[in-house]
């Protein structure tokens, strides 16, 4: 099943949200670490929901480049939509 | 931009523990007088922060080996074991762990770090696939990251999640190489590895597991938690550390696999260091000698860590599921471990404070870890301490009003999952602090929310 960019976006955004536990604008552009404070193994916590809701799994490396709400979206699209 | 400016945060976070003349991550020790007693700012201050859980760093016979090793061998090896050579004692070392572990092959490092980072970045290349439990050890996400093989977690002691992981990887080529640990660090819980050791079956995956702190601890023989479960066959590859229950330093890893003895010249980080000095070598294969033989050590061991766990945990203290040496109590947050570990330490007990990224689930811990050197009046001195320290911080109940079905979490769970006992132990204390709210009390509710909002969901809670 391919999942819309949409679909993978409003994920991230509620796995942000529930995690964050406080009221946050997010978008695109959101930075995740610096932005949001989540320090590097909270992230990598939060990741998991997306991967459960996704059936994927994004391995740390690709995580470790994601700086930014849209690149988490990209690579979960990719991962997820790509064969 | 100056080349230090990415570390202002840490910077600041630093100085201002400094300003306190208190910083944990800064103890500087004048004497160490013996396992549990050493000497900090000219004062006598009980050790009850080390991982010397078996007590041997003071053994005469380890020491006299230490010495007579240094007089006849000299005081270091000045290179490593490929270029520069081995001497007779680390091949003698690697023998005597092979031979405890009933296992044809091992490799010792100069240190357990090193062992982690030598057998991970070389078991796993570039199309194999590293999947390690979520809340392993820094040594394991740094090996994991000097390979080249992909590397996935899993959620902690979670099988089911395991086996999920492993089936999405199932079309893909490349070995799967699952990593755990046997006791965990932080908060002293051990890995579910019989379950493991079923999912790693049923996907043809290979299994390491991380014996740090469950070498000399679990075990009919004190071989880990492996053993103690019953499943060493299915362990391909069991790592380990020198420095907590053996009192020295350096790692090592057994393994039964054929051709293993090719690491030593593909592992980086065991070819590019210098080899273990010969007082090290000679200390650990003689500590090894006595956690052998004594195992009565080990009893004295577990004795020391129930009686603490259990004492903790009557005091209304949050503690980990199970226990082990490694005795964690659970703080509302950062500050408040801070001013917990200060007071103690005024009160001249050394413990450990553990922060997230170190910690799982963002949780601030105070972390003691007993030793088979302490004294039952040690223990009990360590716990009055804590209980009037929790009482001047508000953490727990002003006397122990806790009813009794709620007295030991652990009590009561057999046939439960490991991870819901540690779901069940935290419940059960969350309802003793919820039967005797205070303001304080609250405050650690829902930091605990927070930091583990699905845990919280077991007491009904939104
Ligand atoms: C699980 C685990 N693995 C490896 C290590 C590293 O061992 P060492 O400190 O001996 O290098 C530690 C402890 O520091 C540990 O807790």
């Amino acid at each position: 099943m391919q999942n819309s960019a949409e679909q993978i976006r409003s994920l991230v955004f509620d796995a942000l949200r529930a995690a964050l536990e406080r009221p946050v604008e997010l978008s695109d552009d959101t930075n995740i670490t610096e932005g949001l404070g989540l320090d590097s193994v909270a992230v990598m916590d939060f990741v998991m929901e997306i991967e459960d809701a996704l059936d994927i799994s994004i391995p740390l490396d690709r995580i470790a480049e994601v700086k930014t709400v849209g690149d988490l979206v990209a690579a979960a699209q990719d991962l997820k939509g790509g064969h | 931009m100056a080349l230090f400016d990415k570390y202002a945060p840490l910077m600041g976070q630093f100085e201002s523990l400094e300003s306190t003349g208190y910083n944990p991550f800064n103890v500087s020790f004048d004497r160490v007088l013996s396992p549990t007693e050493g000497m900090i700012a000219g004062r006598r201050i009980l050790l009850l922060g080390t991982n010397n859980y078996l007590g041997l760093t003071y053994d005469p016979d380890v020491i006299d080996a230490a010495v007579a090793a240094t007089r006849n061998l000299g005081a270091g090896t000045t290179g490593s074991r490929v270029a520069n050579g081995s001497y007779g004692g680390h091949r003698q070392l690697e023998r005597h762990l092979a031979d405890f572990y009933g296992r044809r092959h091992c490799m010792v490092f100069s240190t357990g770090y090193q062992a982690n980072l030598g057998i991970l970045s070389a078991l796993a290349g570039k199309d194999d696939h590293l999947i390690l439990d979520a809340d392993s050890h820094a040594s394991i996400y740094d090996g994991s990251r000097l390979g080249h093989a992909q590397v996935t977690r899993f959620r902690h002691n979670d099988p089911d999640d395991l086996d999920n992981r492993l089936r999405r990887l199932a079309d893909t080529p490349g070995d799967k190489v699952i990593v755990v640990e046997g006791i965990y660090s932080m908060l002293g819980d051990t890995a579910p590895l019989r379950e493991f050791v079923e999912v790693k079956r049923k996907w043809g995956a290979y299994l390491v597991v991380d014996e740090a702190h469950s070498l000399g601890v679990l075990g009919r023989t004190g071989r880990g938690l492996a053993e103690a479960a019953g499943v060493e066959d299915e362990v391909d590859f069991i790592v380990g550390t020198f420095s907590k229950s053996l009192g020295g330093i350096g790692g090592f890893c057994v393994s039964d696999m054929d051709g293993f003895d090719i690491l030593r010249v593909a592992s980086r980080p065991y070819m590019f260091t210098a080899s273990l000095p010969p007082a090290v070598v000679a200390a650990v294969t003689e500590a090894l000698n006595q956690l052998r033989h004594r195992p009565a050590l080990r009893q004295q061991l577990m004795d020391n860590a129930r009686r603490f766990h259990a004492g903790l945990g009557d005091l209304g203290f949050q503690v980990g599921p199970e226990a082990s040496p490694v005795v964690s109590a659970i703080m509302p947050d950062p500050k408040t471990a801070f001013a917990f570990w200060t007071r103690l330490l005024e009160a001249g007990l050394y413990t450990n404070v553990s922060l997230p990224p170190a910690t799982p689930k963002g949780l601030a811990l105070l972390r003691s870890s007993v030793s088979a050197a302490h004294s039952r009046s040690q223990i009990d001195h360590a716990l009055s301490l804590f209980a009037d320290t929790g009482r001047e911080l508000g953490l727990i109940p002003a006397e122990p009003a806790i009813p009794t079905w709620v007295k030991h979490p652990t009590a009561n769970l057999a046939g439960t999952e490991p991870q819901d006992a540690l779901a069940i132990g935290f419940r059960n204390q969350l309802l003793a602090r919820l039967a005797a709210p205070s303001k304080a009390m609250a405050k650690y509710y829902s930091a605990f929310r927070r930091q583990s909002p699905g845990r919280a969901r077991i007491v009904g809670d939104k």
